[in-house]
């Protein structure tokens, strides 16, 4: 199974990245969203919106790149997924609709404005929790049969996946809160620095929990664990997990503006390459991999040069948006 | 209730709801985007105030439209894995890249420089500014030619072979991109998004010269847009005629419904201008008819023989009444527009472009023909390629999701319900600004900080002539 350049290893790695891009950039936004309903006055939540109006719509545009790219590179895959997971898809759909539109419509009404505020809030949450519960019901894997979904409407609701959904919102928050720390000042700053220890501790308690229930769901997990020479590889996270924890805690204590946002991309960043760890290489886990669900080669080819020679450029025009909008934002100094 | 529904009709159903409601705000975005283009150059060129506070009034509005569709964007992205996961699965290979495509060139094009559009004016200068909205409008052109190519490629497949598991997959991605309907489809839909936009623009500056017609704002947007109309609708008409052959020689069941012709003619087909087609019994009941012009107008000669629906296979027809409506519908708007284009080089040839209430109020009324009319098409287009998803090689039965009907309806319902609610929100809001006129100092969306965008002279205008101190 190993080729010299294995095509379908590499798009998986291309569609890991495209997701983790949209988990880390649009989960500040919509962390923020849901840290709304904390922040009731008018002039924090101008600031709060103000702080992503300019880049949130380039966060959300990985996620059309990780089920665009996903759909091109493994059909199988997203074939059988989407089905599998159409609620909790449709869900944060419609949760997206309205935290998006949301951004627009809050500054053109006065009499409304607390409608669009709620909605911002309540189509954050929607959308957070339908990825958790998704990212939850992928890995405790799906019915399939064929080249098909076999399952019911109802498999992808678990317990488990209430615990990733519950997790995802806990983690956003974080991102939001720190984000928050990043770009503001005073009370409101004041207020996320609170707000940070609060959901740190609650992520910690949440990546325990889900990495307790893991192994549980199937052999497989329990295998690529603790086996060697797996638990080389796997081994390490939890010791970095711990290591940042420290300087994150660290960094909050000493009121320091930038660093934690980082280190909770970090805290992120190894979540998510311990779920790698586990599903590599299965797309849909316990039953096709990604050998199975790739497309042919001359499609991954062809995307591949486009993605080889535009993804860079995309980050570098996206950096560009980030430093034009760079520093703290002010109280009416809204770009609205 | 909903389980005696088939799951197919109900996916089909959210397929048009989602797609119809979609396919408004991409037409907008691309030929307002365009526009805001046009105005900030001009601006640059001139230094006139009025292009700055132009740019600045239809900017607020674009945010709106652009924010509705993107929201309104990544349902439809999705929902070929929810209710189309067969199709999915089968086309992935081909039409995959083609949207990942679209992705990597265009949307993270717009999104990237939209912030900057929107906000960055003050903070990046006029002409890194006007790059932007530069990047912006491009964008929305190439985001037409990736899912234009995708839609044309179902339409007439071409360049591709199947696989053992029963998958598209390509031979030669050029005559996958450029399959033959392309290049017309995408000449029709551009034009069809610039004439729309230039209905709207009209519209709004002919509200307001009904009020004032000596407001120096709705007097250079009415011009400009009844300019953009007059020179674009007979194209458009062109354009629109050679789409029909090119469907013609690849598709001709869809023209024989847009026609209504089911049955054969030997000696030169009559055009039915109206009557009422029906499908049961294979007639269009009280057609009122030119004869030979059909034949006329698709062979270049009165006697051609054409071929109706009796050629064709029952299983294989589309659903004649809807395409044979929506096709008329897009046709009568497109002559109507003509006709607006016409009365305004007539009144502006008599000097009366600015004070012709008879102009104006038809303007007005035609503001929302170019939605009402890219509706049609796209009706004519898609439910003409029934009861193929990909023309004579995958029947939309074949396509679905295995999904049970209460699964799609509920989402069916749901959607029902959340975009009334929101696009009917965002629809009073647009309106909203559409009735204020664009006046002297207008600001963008950075509205609430005191707005120097109308003090930053660009750097090649007339230094002071537009400038505010």
């Amino acid at each position: 199974m190993i080729a010299a350049i294995d095509l379908a290893t590499v798009w998986a790695f291309i569609i890991a990245f495209a997701v983790f891009v949209y988990v880390v950039m649009d989960g500040f936004d919509l962390g923020l969203g849901m840290l709304f309903p904390l922040f009731p006055a008018k002039a924090d939540r101008d600031v709060m919106m103000n702080s992503v109006a300019p880049v949130w719509d380039g966060n959300e545009t990985w996620l059309v790149l990780g089920g665009g790219g996903l759909m091109a590179a493994f059909p199988l895959a997203y074939a059988v997924l989407m089905p599998a997971l159409y609620t909790p898809v449709i869900a944060m759909l419609i949760g997206l609709v309205f935290r998006g539109v949301a951004f627009e419509f809050r500054w053109r009404t006065t009499a409304a404005r607390n409608r669009w505020d709620i909605a911002f809030a309540l189509g954050s949450l929607l959308a957070t929790l339908a990825q958790g519960v998704a990212l939850g019901a992928i890995l405790q894997g799906v019915q399939v049969e064929g080249r098909h979904y076999a399952g019911g409407w109802w498999d992808w609701l678990t317990p488990f996946s209430l615990l990733t959904g519950v997790a995802l919102v806990v983690g956003y928050s974080l991102l939001g809160a720190t984000w928050l720390i990043l770009k503001t000042e005073g009370a409101l700053r004041d207020k996320a620095y609170r707000l940070s220890w609060g959901l740190l501790f609650a992520m910690l308690a949440a990546i325990a929990l889900v990495s307790i229930a893991t192994p549980f769901l199937s052999i497989q997990y329990a295998q690529r664990w603790f086996a060697w020479p797996n638990v080389a590889l796997a081994a390490p996270v939890p010791i970095a997990v711990a290591a940042v924890t420290a300087l994150l805690m660290r960094s909050l204590g000493q009121k320091q503006d930038s660093r934690p946002f980082f280190l909770v991309l970090a805290l992120f960043a190894l979540s998510y390459a311990g779920l790698g760890i586990s599903m590599y290489p299965f797309i849909v886990p316990q039953s096709i991999t990604i050998w199975q669900a790739a497309a042919p080669q001359n499609s991954q080819i062809f995307m591949l040069v486009g993605v080889a020679g535009l993804v860079p450029l995309i980050l570098g025009y996206t950096g560009w948006a980030y430093w034009v909008f760079r520093g703290k934002v002010r109280a009416g100094s809204g770009y609205h | 209730m909903l389980s005696n529904l088939d799951p197919i009709v109900l996916a089909r159903a959210q397929f048009a709801f989602t797609m119809s409601f979609h396919i408004v705000f991409p037409a907008f975005s691309i030929g307002l985007a365009s526009y805001l283009a046009v105005l900030e150059a001009l601006w640059l060129w001139t230094g006139r105030e009025v292009f700055i506070n132009l740019f600045h009034y239809w900017l607020k509005i674009f945010a709106i439209a652009f924010g509705m569709g993107v929201v309104s964007g990544i349902v439809m992205s999705y929902q070929f894995g929810t209710n189309w996961s067969a199709f999915a699965d089968k086309t992935g290979p081909v039409i995959g890249p083609l949207m990942a495509y679209e992705v990597l060139t265009a949307f993270f094009l717009e999104a990237g420089f939209l912030g900057v559009m929107l906000f960055g004016l003050e903070r990046v200068g006029p002409r890194l500014h006007f790059f932007a909205t530069l990047m912006v409008a491009i964008g929305t052109l190439i985001s037409a030619f990736w899912i234009l190519s995708a839609n044309s490629w179902m339409q007439t497949p071409t360049g591709y072979a199947v696989n053992a598991d029963g998958q598209f997959v390509v031979a030669d991605w050029f005559k996958v991109i450029f399959n033959p309907s392309f290049p017309y489809r995408l000449v029709h839909m551009v034009l069809a998004a610039y004439l729309t936009t230039s209905l709207v623009v009209g519209a709004v500056g002919a509200y307001h010269l009904l009020r004032d017609p000596h407001l120096p704002g709705p007097r250079v947007m009415f011009s400009m847009a009844m300019w953009m109309a007059a020179l674009v609708a007979p194209i458009q008409i062109l354009a629109g005629d050679q789409h029909g052959l090119n469907t013609l020689e690849h598709q001709p069941a869809k023209v024989m419904a847009m026609e209504g012709h089911y049955q054969s003619h030997k000696d030169g087909a009559p055009l039915i201008l109206f009557g009422l087609p029906d499908q049961a019994t294979g007639r269009v009941d009280y057609a009122i008819q030119i004869p030979k012009l059909s034949s006329l107008i698709l062979k270049h000669s009165l006697d051609a023989p054409l071929a109706g629906l009796d050629t064709v296979p029952r299983e294989n027809w589309p659903p004649v009444p809807i395409t044979f409506w929506s096709f008329r519908i897009m046709i009568a708007l497109g002559f109507l527009i003509f006709g607006l284009g016409l009365f305004s080089l007539w009144t502006r040839w008599r000097g009366t472009l600015f004070d012709s209430r008879p102009l104006h109020i038809f303007a007005l009324t035609m503001g929302p023909a170019g939605f009402i009319a890219v509706l049609a098409g796209w009706i004519t287009t898609e439910t003409g390629r029934q009861p193929f998803t990909v023309y004579g090689l995958l029947r939309t039965a074949d396509a679905a999701s295995p999904l049970a009907a209460p699964a799609v309806g509920s989402s069916l319902l749901a959607f029902v319900i959340v975009y009334f609610i929101v696009f009917a929100a965002g629809a009073i809001y647009i309106l909203r600004l559409m009735a204020a006129s664009p006046h002297h100092g207008e600001q963008g969306p950075s509205g609430d900080m005191p707005s120097r965008a109308a003090g930053i002279t660009p750097a090649s205008g007339a230094a002071g002539q537009g400038a505010l101190s």
